[in-house]
């Protein structure tokens, strides 16, 4: 991390005097006052000047790629992260030998790492960024899955007359299923339960 | 495992410097005690224990590995 430590008269002119020297815009600066200036005894003894340690700070896009290396390597898993920034949205992909297990049963395990990922690069108060983690097109493929279940137990639900209540998942695998399922003349959709075990049910309209 | 656990407390508290881990073995399972600063425990439990879930998803995908069984235990 690029940092410089400066001094002025006044803390504001120690912080002018950092921006100049790291030739980066004040907001992108992490500012720590290390001494307040005193103005001293008939303004000569004991006069003290402004003392800053200003740093810039890290973007999202490296501290989500910084946590992921860490973390496969505290797993043991060789696995490359590819990070890009879509504004307000990281998207990233990874990729490695040992996918199954980094996606884990019913892609568990890739939310567990995207919802951590996402906690640890929002920490720090600036505008918040969502992160998608996807690997090896699993995300696309869960959501066909997820969209013929959906036709199917729509068509059984017609046949039989009954409700079907689907097995609980997230918030936005529920989606899938209402959305699929939205403009069904014969079905409804809507969700039961609370979080983390809300399910979605398929009722004849 | 002990080590991964605090990796991702860490990254997670506003306290890095309070986390501890302690690591008791067992015959084929493993123990992880994870301490955090008091004011830090929202930060590794989360609404409903839903970051505790997230820490617990991950440790045992790298435990799987290892066919050990881990426990992490929040205290």
């Amino acid at each position: 991390m690029k940092s410089v430590k400066t001094t002025g008269n006044t803390i504001e002119e120690a912080i002018l005097l950092a921006v100049a020297q790291l030739g980066v815009s004040r907001d992108r600066l992490d500012i720590d006052v290390v001494e307040e200036p005193e103005k001293g005894v008939l303004g000569i003894f004991g006069r003290k000047k402004a003392v800053v340690n200003a740093s810039i700070k890290r973007d999202k896009e490296d501290i989500a790629k910084d946590f992921l290396n860490n973390l496969f390597e505290k797993m043991g898993l060789d696995i490359d992260v590819i990070v890009k920034d879509d504004g307000d949205t990281l998207s990233i992909e990874l990729i490695g030998d040992n996918m199954g297990l980094v996606i884990g049963y019913r892609g568990e395990t890739l939310d567990a790492i995207q919802y951590l990922t996402s906690l640890v690069i929002n920490k720090e108060g600036d505008a918040y960024k969502r992160v998608l983690i996807d690997t090896e097109g699993y995300r696309q493929k869960r959501e066909e899955t997820l969209r013929r279940l959906a036709r199917r137990l729509a068509n059984k639900v017609e046949r039989t007359k009954k409700d079907i209540v689907l097995e609980p998942m997230n918030p936005y695998e529920r989606r899938i299923i209402h959305s699929t399922l939205q403009y069904s003349s014969s079905v409804k959709t809507y969700s039961q339960g609370e979080e983390p075990y809300r399910r979605v049910v398929i009722s004849l309209r | 495992m002990g080590e991964l656990v605090k990796y991702i407390a860490q990254a997670l508290v506003d306290n890095p410097e309070e986390v501890t881990v302690n690591e008791v073995e067992g015959e084929q399972s493993v123990i992880i005690e994870l301490k955090v600063a008091p004011e830090d425990m929202g930060k590794v439990i989360g609404k409903q224990g839903r970051i505790a879930k997230a820490i617990r998803t991950v440790v045992k995908a790298a435990a799987t590995k290892e066919n050990k069984r881990v426990i992490v235990e929040i205290i």
